[in-house]
């Protein structure tokens, strides 16, 4: 542990860290542009500039390792100056470096309100100019829909460079030129194909890389903020939602170093037009064959009408990939006092048996594991499209060399180097049985993880596959003292709460499929979607269909009578991560119109259905759903006390099928109702389809 | 003056055979299997006594340089790689040994790899050495065929030595933005730590000399450390190659002992200055990148490392050029502060920003067209760039400027006032230091 | 250095000889396993060899292809390489050194007499044979002025011995690479004040003169020497 004198202060710090951080523990901040703790150092801006006294010029206080600094003067600890007249001097050198080229347009810089220029040319630079000479222009790039480019202002961090070639693993951004001529783009301006690549708006300390669709939209001083959490995969991303008025604006990651660190993907961005389009404001019901707008009592009296005198064997519900563990806890409840048994959260029809214990369906080992992981097999999954900012650590971790990665399912393009082992159940079974050298990797490794997805679950042998799975991570040690590798990754970011909350079928109950065979056969009358819209319709027969739901598409189509609930953004909920995390998100803007919240929706028909709910405040609903499930109210903690029985899971399931794994996500950025909404994701999975036709992507 | 005996480099302009027969001839290639034979840390041990200094501008101890190559290897490969990106304006002395006596090289490459443990050698030549580049070549085949180098050679140490070259890019020639070039990216320089020598050439340790360094370390090996030490002065140990350009009557390389005196070394081989020694304006002693010397810190000049330090110039790579009285030192300076924003490589700031800055207020000033302030404002400009920047680069565009404001501020101020007189003469001089 | 740019008339596409393809897989070898990206200048030179001195996109792509490299890579490596000439050039291509030491002994003789013959800089003559650049430092200072023109440098010219070079070109005239003015290499003019022993030999050394050639051989045989030793 070396220790250091900073500022006259002596302070004793880890081995291996650079002199910035070193800085940062002895609570010295050090002005920065090109560093960044989660990207590889650059060393280029020189804004970190520090005085290593005796040294011969100032040293770059990322660059630096501590256990690289000689002793200072008698031996003592090396002493370091950040507040000397030369640091001052070089800071306000560099700083009007920076300056001389950047153009003065601050007033309509879409950056202004919180450029890392503009803040550190205030604390660390001069208040005049001594450059008379004409200011460098730098064309701008189209780099596609999501980022709009003014490289004028450009710094030259390259930031955005080592991101894109680091983390999101898709070499399109490069430095070209040189000298003052050097420019950032990508290949010929081809459009980024990256599903990272909206994090680059965010690294950009400056104004170059800003947000195309929130171009000239609001001033960040104007936007409130509201903590959230992301909903379009199952990793429970930490967002902020910033919204103007009623409208949310533009949406953000939040750090989390156990979730998505600082990252989140495309669609979770830039998804929010689609909170605007499309949107269910006011109840509906179907007259004549026609949908007609209604007030919410005479939507109510539809519903009731129709339950009135139904045994609850004839209704069911349905829950969609979106909803929150309130909605699903009261509209659980609402079918219990209905009487019915036929209600299921998996409209993928991913066979899931939580009897087996909440470990048999967990991302067990945590996504911050992966740091640790050194061997990995993906099963029926693709975590660059399921859980994309997933998938950036697994590539990091195997950038370090530290991992080794098989995959059984659609060959695809995981943005890292991978032993291709088979397409489906039997390459599985033949891995359990020792037969590929994959098998030694994973048996020999000190911290093997297996993920499986849900293209390995949601199918009829799902149980069978489930089987072979946990046999493998039997044989292999997936499983062991202070280590579970044994991973489940979801898809839906409602499937876990749905799980724990055992929205599933009761005694005697159906689950999805039995519940559409049973419509078409009419012996199911009614059936609930809360948000579900992934089924398919046709399959509801003749069902008379309540959809519980924010957005006009597919279940709306279908629906008899449409509630209007609210987005993920409207509401203050519980979502539950595909590690078990529950984590809350508050509400950033009201619904749109007459839509409410969809408890709140389901509390009223309750009423109206004779079966009122208890509880009239969500404060009221989440004591109950608290009390029953305890572990809901551990906001951000995961809880581990339900051990996995890889013996009772490979008991499970009968026979496996010939039928390779199929690909969960066919189109990354239409995947559920909001993003179908959107017309910027309709434009970006255009584009994809696009280049994917002409071949040339990745 | 140095005797013909003591010159290393006995083919410098080419009369004689460059090939192996010719290079065998004047002694290249004799007893290399012995010197080899003594033992690595004989080696590093004769060139220190030596007191060679790197002949690539930095004067970095050789033998020194050699023991920073770790002992044993760990599992990874020892790399020698050698600096012939020649690109130092003012500098031509490298391309005369690739071209008219290839084997001293070849054979210093083989020395050198095996006082650092290094099996494999990587020559970095610059691209518009073309003919230079063929040349070397072909060297390198004729001692691959006389198993001079390559597997199982005659000297019992395995050696493959491959010629590479770059495609325009002065910057290359810093060791660290050569082995980037090298390995297939743009030549930017790398932070250090670590230093090659840790982590070089592909994450191996790697140690990068100038040709010239290299060239001579046979002769040395073969005659004594002694030898070489015992000529030129303390520190400043050995023979040179110094290039002779600008305002002298018969530019010309030559090797002439370390410390010899500027005005014997221009008079005997360059033919003087043009219009005698009282015409001489002013010298840049050691390439573009060291500061100027007026004429009068150049009566008894001995041309060394320290002796030039000492003046706050520097022997850099020996390339002198000669500056007489009709010279335009202005715009002579903004020429090379417009070759350093060329060569700017672009990646850290205060290069990348301030050498454009620096090349167009000179711009200015060599029309006159500047104010007198300005001059104080360009030298803290240049205090700005210098020592801030992750490579040499920074302070070599900063140190042509300073050592003009230093010696030549009443030119610049001159220029303004004539300027400010009469903004528009006629048949002025209109035209940018450089074709832009 | 202005910005760099690929030209905005492409060829549809680009393709190595048979020949260039078989000698890009040998420089490959030069490399340690997996650094064959260590070979994408000496691709992309050849590349420009072959497509008459400049480099064609698709020959970015090609190359990035052949060394299992991102375009966007090489795309920066031919930007920031100076010789890659990402537009047409002459038949006969002058770079022209501008820095000091050729500026002192002078080189704006030699631009003057560029724009007179030639044109522009970067514009190439209706009958295609000339276009003209201003280099940096081309490392033969001793011999200042001088241009390169393809791959030989032309030394000690005057802007007088430096027309009739081009005129000379021009008319399809036999020329001969190096010092313009009679002297040996970066010997003193006149003859060496060192080595006297080897220049007076010289004349009867036949070795000597191989260095002098005057003529140039054609391209292909120095592509063999070149690559003999590309498989070790």
């Amino acid at each position: 542990m070396p220790k250091l004198i900073i500022d006259g202060n002596e302070i004793e710090v880890a081995d291996g860290i650079t002199l910035i951080q070193a800085c940062e523990e002895a609570g010295v901040e050090i002005p920065r542009f090109c560093y960044h703790e989660r990207l590889s150092i650059a060393g280029n801006c020189r804004m970190c500039l520090v005085e290593v006294v005796d040294a011969p010029k100032p040293v770059a206080s990322c660059a630096m390792g501590v256990n690289e600094l000689r002793p200072g003067r008698d031996g003592g600890p090396p002493e370091i100056r950040t507040n000397s007249e030369t640091v001052k001097k070089a800071r306000e050198g560099v700083m009007e470096f920076l300056l001389i080229n950047h153009p003065l347009d601050c007033p309509i810089c879409d950056q202004g309100g919180e450029c890392d220029l503009q803040d550190q040319a205030m604390a660390y630079g001069v208040d005049g100019s001594r450059f008379i000479e004409n200011k460098r222009a730098v064309e701008d790039k189209n780099v596609g829909p999501l980022i709009k480019t003014i490289m004028t202002r450009c710094i030259h961090c390259t930031r955005c460079v080592r991101f894109m070639t680091e983390i999101a693993g898709v070499e399109e951004l490069g430095m070209t030129g040189r000298g003052e001529d050097a420019e950032i783009t990508t290949y010929l301006e081809q459009g980024m194909m990256s599903e990272l690549s909206g994090n680059v708006i965010d690294l950009c300390p400056v104004g170059a890389l800003t947000s195309k669709p929130y171009a000239f939209a609001a001033r960040p001083w104007e936007l409130r903020k509201t903590e959230s959490i992301d909903v379009m995969d199952a990793i429970g991303s930490n967002i902020r939602v910033d919204t103007r008025g009623r409208e949310v604006m533009r949406i953000l990651p939040r750090n989390n170093d156990d979730v998505n660190e600082e990252w989140i993907s495309d669609k979770t961005r830039f998804v929010w037009d689609g909170l605007r389009t499309q949107r269910l404001d006011q109840p509906y019901v179907r007259v004549r064959g026609k949908l007609k707008p209604a007030t919410w009592n005479d939507a109510f009296a539809a519903v009731a009408r129709k339950v009135k005198g139904l045994s609850g064997s004839k209704l069911a519900a349905i829950a969609g990939d979106l909803a929150g563990a309130e909605d699903m806890f009261a509209l659980k409840d609402l079918m219990t006092r209905l009487k019915s048994a036929n209600m299921d959260c998996r409209q993928d029809g991913a066979i899931i048996d939580p009897a087996k214990g909440r470990a048999s369906y967990l991302f067990n080992s945590e996504i911050a594991a992966l740091e640790e992981a050194d061997a990995l097999l993906l099963v029926g999954t693709d975590p660059r499209w399921e859980a994309s900012v997933l998938n950036s650590r697994i590539r990091r971790r195997w950038r370090a060399g530290a991992i080794k990665v098989g995959l059984i399912g659609p060959e695809t393009d995981l943005t890292y180097e991978h032993d291709y082992i088979g397409a489906g159940p039997q390459s599985l079974a033949d891995l359990a049985s020792g037969k590929y050298d994959f098998f030694k990797t994973l048996k020999g490794a000190k911290r093997p993880m297996i993920i499986v997805g849900s293209g390995a679950l949601a199918r009829s042998d799902g149980a069978a596959v489930m089987a072979q799975v946990a046999k493998l991570a039997d044989a292999a040690g997936v499983v062991k003292r202070g280590w579970n590798g044994f991973n489940v990754l979801h898809h839906a970011a409602s499937r876990v709460a749905g799980l724990d909350l055992g929205f599933l079928p009761g005694k005697g109950g159906l689950d999805t499929a039995g519940i559409l065979k049973a419509a078409q056969s009419g012996k199911v009358e009614i059936v609930f979607l809360l948000g579900a819209d992934e089924i398919d319709m046709a399959d509801l027969g003749k069902a008379f269909v309540v959809y519980i739901g924010t957005h006009g598409d597919a279940g709306a189509h279908r629906a008899d009578v449409i509630l209007p609930g609210a987005a993920y953004t409207e509401k203050s909920a519980i979502y539950v991560n595909t590690e078990g995390r529950p984590q809350m998100a508050d509400r950033a803007v009201f619904p749109p119109g007459d839509a409410r919240e969809d408890w709140a929706v389901l509390r009223a028909l309750s009423a109206e259905l004779g079966v009122p709910l208890e509880y009239d405040s969500l404060a009221e609903l989440r004591s109950a759903m608290f009390a029953e499930y305890r572990h809901l109210a551990m906001i951000d903690e995961i809880d581990h006390s339900d051990g996995l029985d890889l013996s009772a899971l490979s008991a499970g399931g009968a026979r496996l099928t010939k039928q390779p794994f199929a690909r969960t996500v066919t189109d990354y950025y239409l995947t559920n109702a909001i993003a179908r909404a959107s017309a910027i994701m309709g434009e970006l999975s255009a584009m994809k389809a696009g280049v994917e036709k002409t071949g040339t992507d990745g | 003056m140095l005797k013909d005996e003591d010159r290393i480099f006995r083919n410098l302009y080419g009369f004689e055979d460059w090939g192996l027969k010719g290079a065998k001839k004047r002694g290249a290639w004799r007893g290399t299997k012995k010197l080899l034979e003594k033992g690595r840390d004989w080696i590093i041990e004769e060139i220190k006594a030596s007191g060679l200094r790197g002949r690539g501008g930095a004067g970095f101890p050789t033998g020194l340089k050699w023991s920073f190559m770790p002992k044993e290897s760990d599992g990874r490969p020892h790399y020698l790689v050698v600096n012939a990106d020649e690109s130092e304006p003012g500098t031509c002395k490298d391309r005369e040994i690739m071209r008219h006596d290839p084997h001293l090289l070849i054979e210093g490459s083989l020395i050198a790899s095996f006082a650092m443990g290094a099996h494999v050698g990587y020559i970095y030549i610059r691209g518009e050495f073309i003919h230079e580049r063929e040349r070397l070549q072909a060297a390198i085949d004729e001692a691959y065929d006389a198993k001079l180098i390559g597997k199982n050679n005659v000297h019992g140490y395995d050696f493959d030595l491959y010629l590479h070259h770059g495609a325009g890019a002065y910057i290359c020639g810093e060791e660290t933005a050569l082995l980037e070039s090298l390995e297939g990216k743009k030549g930017q320089p790398r932070l250090k730590p670590p230093f090659p020598a840790n982590a070089g050439l592909y994450g191996a340790p790697t140690t990068v000399n100038n040709v010239e360094s290299i060239a001579v370390a046979p002769d040395i090996l073969r005659r004594g450390a002694s030898w070489f030490a015992g000529l030129g002065r303390p520190n400043n140990t050995g023979t040179k190659l110094f290039c002779i350009s600008g305002h002298v009557n018969r530019p010309c390389n030559v090797e002439e002992e370390m410390g010899i005196t500027l005005k014997e070394l221009l008079e005997r081989h360059a033919g003087g200055v043009r219009g005698g020694w009282e015409n001489l304006l002013a010298v840049i002693p050691g390439g573009s990148s060291v500061r100027c010397l007026p004429q009068d810190c150049c009566q008894s000049l001995n041309m060394d490392f320290d002796s030039l330090a000492a003046l706050k110039s520097g022997l850099g790579t020996a390339a002198v050029i000669v500056m007489d009285k009709s010279t335009d030192i202005i715009r002579a300076i903004a020429r090379l502060s417009y070759f350093y924003k060329h060569e700017s490589c672009g990646q850290c700031t205060p290069c990348r920003e301030g050498t454009g800055w620096m090349y167009r207020v000179l711009d200015r000033m060599a029309r006159g067209e500047a104010e007198k302030r300005e001059i104080d404002m360009l030298l803290e400009v240049t205090y700005q760039v210098e020592g801030h920047t992750i490579c040499a680069l920074g302070d070599a565009a900063a140190w042509p400027v300073q050592g003009l404001i230093t010696h030549f501020r009443h030119v610049i101020e001159e220029r303004i006032d004539q300027y400010s007189a009469n903004p528009k003469p006629e048949g002025a001089v209109r035209e940018p230091a450089a074709a832009e | 250095m202005s910005v760099r740019r690929l030209d905005p008339v492409q060829p549809d596409a680009f393709k190595f000889s048979p020949a260039n393809l078989k000698w890009a897989r040998d420089q490959m070898k030069k490399y340690p396993k997996g650094r064959q990206a260590s070979a994408v200048i000496p691709l992309l030179w050849r590349a420009q060899e072959q497509h008459g001195g400049w480099l064609p996109e698709p020959a970015l792509r090609a190359v990035a292809d052949l060394l299992d490299m991102a375009y966007i890579r090489v795309y920066e490596v031919a930007t920031f390489y100076t010789m890659f000439n990402l537009s047409p050039v002459g038949k006969y291509f002058v770079q022209l050194c501008g820095t000091t030491p050729c500026w002192l002994r002078g080189a704006n003789d030699l631009k003057e007499v560029c724009r007179r013959v030639i044109g522009e800089q970067q514009q190439v003559t209706e009958d295609g044979l000339f276009s003209w650049l201003e280099v940096e430092c081309l490392g033969a200072c001793a011999n200042a002025p001088m241009v390169q023109i393809n791959k030989d440098y032309y030394e000690d010219l005057t802007a007088e011995s430096f027309e009739q070079l081009l005129a000379d070109l021009k008319a399809g005239r036999e020329v001969k690479p190096g010092p313009q003015n009679g002297r040996q290499f970066s010997c003193p003019e006149g003859g060496p004040t060192t080595l006297m022993n080897g220049a007076a030999e010289s004349k009867k050394s036949s070795a000597a003169k191989s260095t002098r050639t005057t003529k140039r051989k054609p391209s292909t045989a120095r592509t063999k020497s070149a690559t003999k030793r590309g498989g070790k």
